[in-house]
């Protein structure tokens, strides 16, 4: 079994998103809790930038919450800048443990099933999971500098400015109590999924193959149905990849066409060069924890299944010409 | 379907994603970067014309005071913040003339200009034109050779 229940029902009781001014002129500015108008967010690189709005997200999710930094047992993070930099020097400014994970772009699903986890198995009681990435560190990073005159090919996606951090509780329960909170009741660890895809630039593609796993493993160990969910939310295939993950579960008899949504696609409206939508782990982390969490708390969505995607390679490995491995994790979360 | 089968699914999975894929608009990005690279061209021949003109130069000195003149509009466009988006456009237009490697060798500096003065600027300065040059001097040797030889 790659699915486990959480039977404790651990809530996201708060959340806390940042994104930059490309990211709020779409669909999220009007949820989040800051929207930037300078991408450097005051500060003098685009690391330490995007450390800020890691902070920012943290802080924000726990004030959100009714909390305060006493209250936090531990904080789940992770980013894309090599050796998750972000996250640990994010942790550095706060008086609570602090466990470093790695997804890529699925490290927001993965950071808040660890905390579930954490919460349900009772060893902890609150606990912020976050995330964040910067277009213009990881554009750095992975690919040409920024001043660089070169075009972008058209399957390419362009990285989420932003960042977004849950604050997930135990909340007792299970007394017929009714918590106004979402509650985490699955999740579903992903395996690592390569079907050959070498093209950086078609990260949609290479992440397809291992989402589509995840949620046909989640929704046959479940014995649920894609219809269960009011939405399918998947974390930056783009509009690309999107086509060919309904294409690839309709192959095995699932029909997501109706209540599948993908965070990348939805993001931006497409003016520049951002074609297939957004990508790093900042897209579903700000669009699941403002948009979709909104939704969530005021009932127009009642299940809903996250899967955030991620393209597990490095500029070394592609260098190397190894293809891109993918992982998706799924997390479920309901108002129950 | 893990991949593990790796011979059958993949090719299957590659040719599918392939068939997917947006095409590249060949005849567009021709036309802007025919348009662009010219542009420039016609650029570096009015300096040319005005260099010959006001300041009496010929031969060597002239080409020399041409290239100076367009690798410095290069560097100054890049640190503007202009010559990325005309890039973007034009493509090979604006890479392939001098102020593309003007520009090729300006924007890490400015990249990496955070990370010191000597392992950043410097240091990183040539990571995009680096392979340029080496592969430039070795094509020019290989050229010069054949020359020689013929």
């Amino acid at each position: 079994m790659q699915t486990v229940v959480f039977d404790k029902k651990p809530r996201i009781i708060g959340t806390g998103t940042i994104a930059g001014p490309k990211e709020c002129a779409g669909v999220v500015g009007k949820y989040v809790d800051k929207s930037l108008t300078d991408d450097t967010f005051g500060e003098s690189t685009y690391e330490k930038a995007e450390c800020k709005m890691l902070s920012y997200a943290v802080s924000k999710a726990i004030e959100n919450a009714g909390r305060t930094e006493k209250d936090v047992d531990l904080l789940v993070s992770g980013d894309l800048l090599n050796q998750i930099i972000s996250a640990s020097f994010t942790a550095r400014d706060y008086d609570f443990p602090f466990l470093g994970v790695y997804g890529a772009c699925s490290t927001m699903a993965e950071s808040m099933a660890i905390a579930a986890a954490f919460i349900n198995a009772g060893y902890y009681k609150n606990i912020v999971a976050a995330t964040g990435s910067h277009f213009s560190s990881a554009e750095r990073q992975y690919r040409y500098p920024l001043e660089l005159g070169n075009t972008r090919p058209p399957q390419a996606q362009w990285t989420v400015t932003g960042a977004g951090g849950a604050f997930i509780s135990y909340m007792g329960g299970g007394n017929g109590k009714k918590i106004n909170a979402p509650a985490i009741t699955m999740a579903t660890f992903g395996k690592v999924v390569d079907f050959g895809i070498t093209d950086v630039n078609n990260m949609g593609a290479a992440m397809c193959p291992s989402c589509a796993h995840t949620l046909l493993t989640h929704l046959t160990e479940t014995g649920r149905s894609a219809d269960y969910y009011d939405l399918i939310v998947t974390g930056d295939l783009g509009a690309l990849g999107s086509r060919i993950l309904k294409d690839l579960t309709w192959e095995k008899g699932v029909d997501i066409a109706d209540n599948h949504v993908d965070c990348g696609e939805i993001i931006y409206n497409v003016i520049e060069d951002e074609f297939q939508g957004g990508s790093g782990a900042g897209c579903s982390a700000v669009v699941f924890n403002s948009y979709i969490m909104d939704k969530l708390k005021t009932g127009a969505l009642n299940r809903v299944l996250f899967i955030a995607t991620g393209a597990l390679l490095s500029t070394v490995s592609s260098g190397q010409g190894e293809s891109i491995p993918g992982i998706a994790h799924a997390v479920a979360i309901e108002n129950i | 379907m893990t991949g593990k089968n790796r011979e059958n699914y993949n090719k299957n999975y590659i040719a599918y994603v392939n068939s997917f894929d947006p095409p590249t608009k060949h005849f567009k990005n021709c036309f802007r970067a025919f348009i662009v690279g010219g542009f420039i061209c016609c650029i570096g021949q009015a300096i040319r014309v005005i260099f010959e003109e006001a300041f009496g130069l010929y031969g060597d000195e002239l080409s020399a005071a041409v290239s100076i003149a367009l690798i410095f509009l290069g560097t100054l466009l890049t640190g503007f913040g202009v010559y990325d988006r005309i890039g973007r456009n034009a493509g090979a237009g604006s890479i392939v003339p001098i102020t593309g490697f003007a520009n090729s060798v300006a924007s890490p500096a400015i990249e990496f200009k955070t990370e010191g003065l000597v392992y950043g600027l410097a240091a990183k300065m040539f990571v995009v034109a680096g392979p340029i040059i080496v592969y430039g001097v070795l094509a020019g040797t290989a050229v010069g050779l054949i020359y020689l030889f013929l």
